[in-house]
């Protein structure tokens, strides 16, 4: 009797112990650093971990600036055969930043990934296409969308980050499964990142980022019962779409709102407009210049329902409220990727 | 002030922690003691400050008067007195009142020979405010994380920082707590009719005693907890309660920074089939 209490005792300890040490595991230590978002007592504010913060700032360090180019001289068009979007630049610049693409995008796979090497002016290869359209994009971005990237701008840097493919795409995902006869969990309980792991459909991305279209199911008065028109189904979808913008930003819900009163911009941080700009550059985007690449791109590049590989929040920010940490890398390129050529 | 003919016999002296028998009297019904004397500053003092405040403020509207935490920039430092600095003064008055309420309630255990649940008890509850005003943010590095004192402010605050985890339902912590609190109310329903029952019967009726009560639940339940082990049940649920809503908070930011949803990734990721 006694010896089997002990062997209850031990192993209630052991499972104590384990319990303990799981649960100290999936801590984050303080020093924790924080950052006010709105008037003091209101609870707005970012708590960040602080050696988490410095790997991620770590992880957002930019490349070199390519040397400065001559921009005197014959014009790229004139001295290189079908050079369709960069042909106002001098062959200086142009080489210039051939060499930073190459760097940004395809620094292992070189000018091969994009270019027939037998031939460099040959368009027969889709990377190249896709490469010349997102140039195309970058200028848009850095032109028409300055209420979201401000002077800072992007670089092809800002989403490929040194991959050909950028880490942050999304494809569209059916909304329903089918588990066995009975149960269709219409998108829930599929634990995924871009829901930040909680039970919300898991992708919000193909009603409310493919396409231009107002996303907000937002109560407006206190304690309000109906929005008529709105069902459980497009909250859901809206607030999915509230925690992949949380966790792309790396930011919590205080950055843009103050929760008290959702919808009223008079109580928002400066940072929602910034974000409002957004959302509306990311279904541009997608809608413009990302799904078209469909037919472009072989069945490989394209997702399990046949769409193109399309950008939202974490394509360009990457867990971080200001992309690259707000280091302008654009400063360095601008001929390059901002005024089009006229 | 009336007394009650037996109450003279339990008006004991002695007991005291601090004052010996400067403080030991009473003031009609009331035990004053020398954390009485204490609470009653602390109160007093706490009460004015915060009328002071209201004057100070936009509004008398009770519902809106709110006396703010200074800004996180302040630190742990000491912050200028309408800057937050009228709330300082104002915590270390409350937690001084409380803690003198407690110690007074020390002390008449003491007096009447008694174990010292009730003020243990009260200490769970001057736990869950500490953590709010104090651990918490010593821990995250700066006053301005405590909530304040408002009617509506305060609730405010609490959204807030429930969406500074976005979505505060998946702390483990806050699902222990909230189980405790609704356990503590379903086992006071309980117990409470049960009393009732048996010993509010209808005119004319005899009273029952704890074996109706005990017999009822073995019937229902197949057991029963018995008379004093309602009083322990009751006590450790109530108790836990107060205990995990302070654990569920002082583990938000201090030991967790993003949203509560992530945390259980370790469950995604037991080797059972991950």
């Amino acid at each position: 009797m006694s010896s089997l209490r002990f062997h209850a005792r031990k192993k209630a300890l052991l499972l104590g112990a384990l319990l303990a040490a799981g649960l100290v595991a999936g801590c984050e230590f303080p020093p924790q650093e924080s950052a006010q978002s709105g008037y003091r007592g209101t609870g707005m504010s970012q708590i960040t971990n602080k050696a988490k913060a410095e790997a991620i700032a770590f992880a957002n360090s930019i490349p070199e600036v390519q040397p400065e180019a001559d921009d005197t001289g014959p014009k790229a068009s004139e001295v290189y055969q079908n050079v369709k979007v960069l042909g106002h630049l001098s062959e200086g610049q142009f080489l210039r930043v051939m060499s930073a693409m190459t760097e940004w995008v395809a620094p292992e796979q070189g000018c091969a990934y994009c270019h027939n090497v037998e031939n460099m002016a040959d368009d027969s290869m889709y990377t190249k296409i896709v490469s010349r359209r997102m140039i195309e994009m970058t200028r848009t971005i850095n032109t028409t969308w300055k209420p979201h990237v401000a002077e800072t701008g992007v670089t092809c840097y800002t989403c490929h980050r040194g991959q050909p493919v950028p880490a942050n795409i999304w494809f569209s995902q059916k909304d329903h499964i089918a588990a066995g006869s009975a149960a269709d969990n219409k998108g829930h309980n599929t634990p995924a990142p871009n829901a930040s792991y909680s039970s919300l459909p898991r992708d919000a991305f193909t009603p409310l980022f493919a396409s231009a279209g107002q996303i907000r199911v937002i109560g407006k008065d206190a304690l309000s019962t109906d929005a008529p028109g709105e069902s459980i189904a497009t909250t859901e979808r809206t607030y999915s779409l509230m925690m992949h913008m949380s966790t792309g930003l790396g930011v919590n819900c205080t950055f843009c709102h103050n929760t008290r009163a959702f919808a009223e911009w008079d109580q928002s941080p400066p940072q929602r407009v910034t974000a409002w700009h957004g959302i509306r550059m990311v279904q541009g985007l997608n809608a413009t210049y990302l799904e078209p690449l469909k037919s472009t791109y072989p069945a490989t590049r394209l997702g399990p329902e046949g769409d193109a590989p399309k950008a939202n929040c974490a394509t360009c920010h990457q867990g971080v409220s200001k992309p690259l940490g707000g280091v302008s890398m654009l400063k360095d390129y601008i001929k390059e990727l901002s005024a089009p050529p006229r | 002030m009336a007394m009650l003919s037996f109450e003279k016999k339990y008006r004991v002296r002695g007991g005291t922690l601090i004052g010996g028998d400067m403080f030991d009297f009473w003031v009609g019904p009331f035990y004053v003691g020398f954390f009485g004397v204490m609470t009653a500053f602390f109160a007093v003092l706490g009460t004015a400050l915060i009328f002071y405040g209201a004057s100070q403020g936009p509004t008398w509207n009770p519902w809106q008067i709110s006396i703010e935490p200074p800004d996180l920039k302040y630190g742990l430092g000491l912050a200028p007195l309408m800057e937050g600095g009228l709330w300082q003064v104002i915590t270390i008055c409350a937690i001084g009142a409380f803690s003198s309420w407690a110690l007074r309630e020390v002390e008449i255990c003491r007096k009447l020979g008694m174990g010292y649940h009730v003020p243990f008890a009260f200490s769970v509850a001057i736990f869950a405010y500490v953590s709010l005003v104090v651990i918490r943010p010593v821990l995250l590095g700066a006053w301005g994380h405590g909530f304040p004192y408002g009617i509506f402010s305060h609730l405010d605050w609490v959204s807030n920082v429930g969406y500074q985890y976005l979505h505060f339902h998946y702390n483990p912590a806050h699902m222990i707590a909230v189980t405790f609190f609704f356990t503590t109310t379903m086992a006071l329903a309980l117990h409470g009719s049960l009393i009732l029952s048996a010993s509010n019967p209808k005119k004319g009726d005899v009273v029952k005693t704890a074996e109706h009560e005990n017999t009822f639940f073995r019937d229902t339940i197949g057991y029963s907890i018995g008379a004093l082990g309602i009083h322990r049940l009751g006590l450790f649920l109530a108790l836990s309660a107060g205990f995990w809503s302070a654990v569920c908070i002082i583990i938000s930011g201090p030991f967790w920074t993003r949203s509560w949803p992530e945390w259980w990734g370790w469950w995604l990721d037991l080797p059972i089939w991950s």
